[in-house]
């Protein structure tokens, strides 16, 4: 059986979940090799790893691997394309890996598929486009498929692979180290789980009337587990930061649950949203067209229901 | 400094967008072109850098004869003139193609730098200014709400999920911007008029030394086998707060065993 290749998502060291997707669609379609970049390998990785598919992992964990930006992993993967000639090269679908895709696609003269929520047989890829009003069915037809998929798309299940491991060593060309990493600033906004990944998002807009007031959607956040997002009317009035915006130009967000609070559901607030399985509404607009959307709706002035729902939740559990 | 900024035209997002039934490709007829807004904001930062810097922003456009009125917004702006890759043989290129073209376009051009948006609101690749990267050999600078320029070198804030990277490198680069890097000017009634007179070079493939096997739909690397309009969602629950909403709420996310 061929090998896919996986490119494996960590913070630090620690294993974000789209991987572990990856390497449950990965069963399908080949072999799962997990190619692992940058500082932060450890033995619990390497069972993390292991336990969800990887027959092989692929390590390289130098920083000279993540001290420049994209080209070095590209570097990586193309060095790996020419030595196991896999059957496809899967990514996640955030911003770098997708950049990452795309470069390898140039380098290695194969076709690139992104955004896409499931791998069927024979490669074909589902896509969801113009924000989810769109699905469409499409494959790689030249060279090898490289397929950007998106977070909370596919199922995280578990079966064990041999995990073997294989040290990497790749020589980074002296043009991908061009753009160098000086510094990374961490902007965290307390410790919730990431947008793209979270099982549940509660996001504010306009109607949240101020940054302090966004506590409230925290609150609720907290008390559920979720992440905060926003809408593009609260972030350009600086009452949350940009990389929490939901939407057309901020992130596409698919999690089980989605509660919009103080939300009007323009087009391109739905075009991030649209394909959360379960959406709730808190509006005090009974025409707001987030209504459409929703599964569940209450009318009302969400300093009043917000809060309710937040202490109800605390009483349930 | 030599500026070239790659501007997009789009269906307008508030409008309903669709693929064509006959080549599955994107239906430009359908919907409104208007500039990609990712794509302002690659106009105003060139701007900035013109006028912080000097030099020259030349405007590049791929697309078909309409996307002229996407070069005009530019002019408008201030750039100060543009080239527009327009031949039938382009139509349906994918990204790989696309980058080819303009990559091309771009090495007849010249430049110390690009500045592109990190994505277009109809193909929401985001690879675009990464594959140029690639292709033309120059460091990658994307996602950047901010860029500063001193001398031959350049240092932006590149945005990621845990905040951002401070980048360095060398010119010549190519940068993509994000949204709030900027306010995006509005054009001035002296501008519209000026840009009318703005000269628009047009290059068809055989021009910009693009190789014509790289380009166009038939030599796409990837297709789409079918598609559909997604299903709608059913009819929800609507309540109006009686002083007991939020309760509601909570028993309708117990139903659904969220708590
Ligand atoms: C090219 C382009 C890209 C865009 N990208 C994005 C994007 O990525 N993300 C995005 O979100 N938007 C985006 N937009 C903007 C979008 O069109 C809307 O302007 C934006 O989503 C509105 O945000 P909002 O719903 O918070 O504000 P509004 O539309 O002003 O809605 C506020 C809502 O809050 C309700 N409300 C007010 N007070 C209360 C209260 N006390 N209790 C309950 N409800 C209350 C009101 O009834 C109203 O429905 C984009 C626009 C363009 C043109």
């Amino acid at each position: 059986m061929s090998e896919v290749l996986v490119l494996v998502e960590h913070v630090e060291g620690q294993i974000k979940k789209v991987t572990l997707e990856l390497l449950t669609l990965a069963r399908k379609l080949g072999a799962p090799s997990a190619v692992w970049t940058g500082p932060g390998y450890s033995a619990e990785a390497k069972a993390k790893l292991a336990e969800h598919g990887a027959e092989k992992i692929y390590v390289a964990d130098s920083a000279d691997i993540t001290d420049y930006v994209v080209a070095p992993k590209v570097d990586l993967l193309a060095q790996l394309v020419s030595s196991a000639s896999p059957a496809a090269v899967l990514v996640a679908a955030t911003a770098e890996a997708k950049e990452i895709a795309g470069r390898l696609a140039v380098r290695t003269d194969s076709g690139v598929l992104t955004d896409v929520v499931g791998i069927e047989e024979g490669l074909v890829a589902d896509q969801s486009i113009f924000g989810g009003g769109v699905n469409v069915r499409a494959r790689v037809t030249k060279g090898l498929p490289i397929i950007a998929v998106r977070p909370n798309a596919s199922p995280v299940e578990a079966a064990a692979g041999a995990g073997a491991e294989e040290q990497v060593s790749v020589a980074v060309s002296e043009a991908s180290k061009a753009a160098r990493v000086v510094e990374r600033v961490k902007e965290e906004k307390g410790a919730r789980p990431e947008l793209t990944e979270a099982a549940i998002v509660v996001s504010g807009g306009r109607g949240v009337g101020s940054a302090e007031n966004f506590s409230l959607i925290e609150k609720l956040a907290d008390s559920l587990g979720a992440a905060v997002g926003a809408s593009r009317a609260a972030t350009d009035a600086g009452w949350y930061p940009h990389q929490f915006q939901v939407g057309q130009t901020g992130k596409t967000v698919s999690p089980q649950l989605y509660i919009a609070a103080g939300i009007s559901g323009a087009i391109q607030h739905r075009a991030g949203m649209q394909t959360a399985k379960t959406i709730v509404a808190v509006n005090k607009d009974p025409e707001a067209p987030i209504f459409e959307l929703a599964d569940f709706g209450v009318v009302g002035d969400l300093n009043q229901v917000v809060p309710q729902l937040t202490e109800e939740i605390a009483k349930r559990k | 400094m030599n500026i070239v900024v790659c501007v997009k035209q789009v269906p307008d997002t508030a409008t309903e967008r669709k693929l064509r039934s006959d080549d599955k490709t994107l239906d430009r007829d359908a919907a409104d072109g208007v500039i990609n807004e990712l794509c302002e904001y690659a106009v105003e930062e060139a701007l900035l850098l013109k006028e912080a810097h000097g030099g020259e922003v030349t405007v590049l456009t791929m697309g078909p004869d309409k996307a002229s009125d996407t070069i005009r917004k530019a002019l408008a702006m201030g750039a100060d003139k543009a080239v527009h890759l327009v031949d039938d043989a382009l139509h349906g290129s994918d990204a790989l193609g696309t980058s080819h073209a303009m990559a091309q376009a771009l090495k007849k051009i010249g430049f110390d730098l690009v500045i592109l948006g990190s994505e277009s609101t109809d193909a929401r690749t985001g690879v675009l200014a990464a594959m140029l990267a690639e292709r033309l050999g120059v460091p990658q600078l994307t996602f950047a709400k901010k860029v500063e320029v001193d001398g031959s070198s350049i240092a932006v804030q590149r945005v990621t999920d845990y905040g951002y990277d401070k980048v360095e490198a060398t010119l010549p680069a190519v940068v993509s911007v994000v949204e709030k890097i900027n306010e995006p000017r509005y054009p001035s009634f002296k501008g519209i008029m000026a840009a009318k007179k703005k000269p628009v070079e047009k290059l068809g493939v055989a021009d910009a030394g693009i190789d014509a096997s790289q380009v166009g739909l038939a030599n796409s690397w990837s297709e789409v086998v079918d598609f559909a309009a997604a299903p709608p969602r059913a009819a929800g629950t609507i309540v109006k707060d009686e002083g007991d909403g939020g309760v509601k709420a909570a028993e309708f996310l117990a139903s659904k065993k969220f708590v």
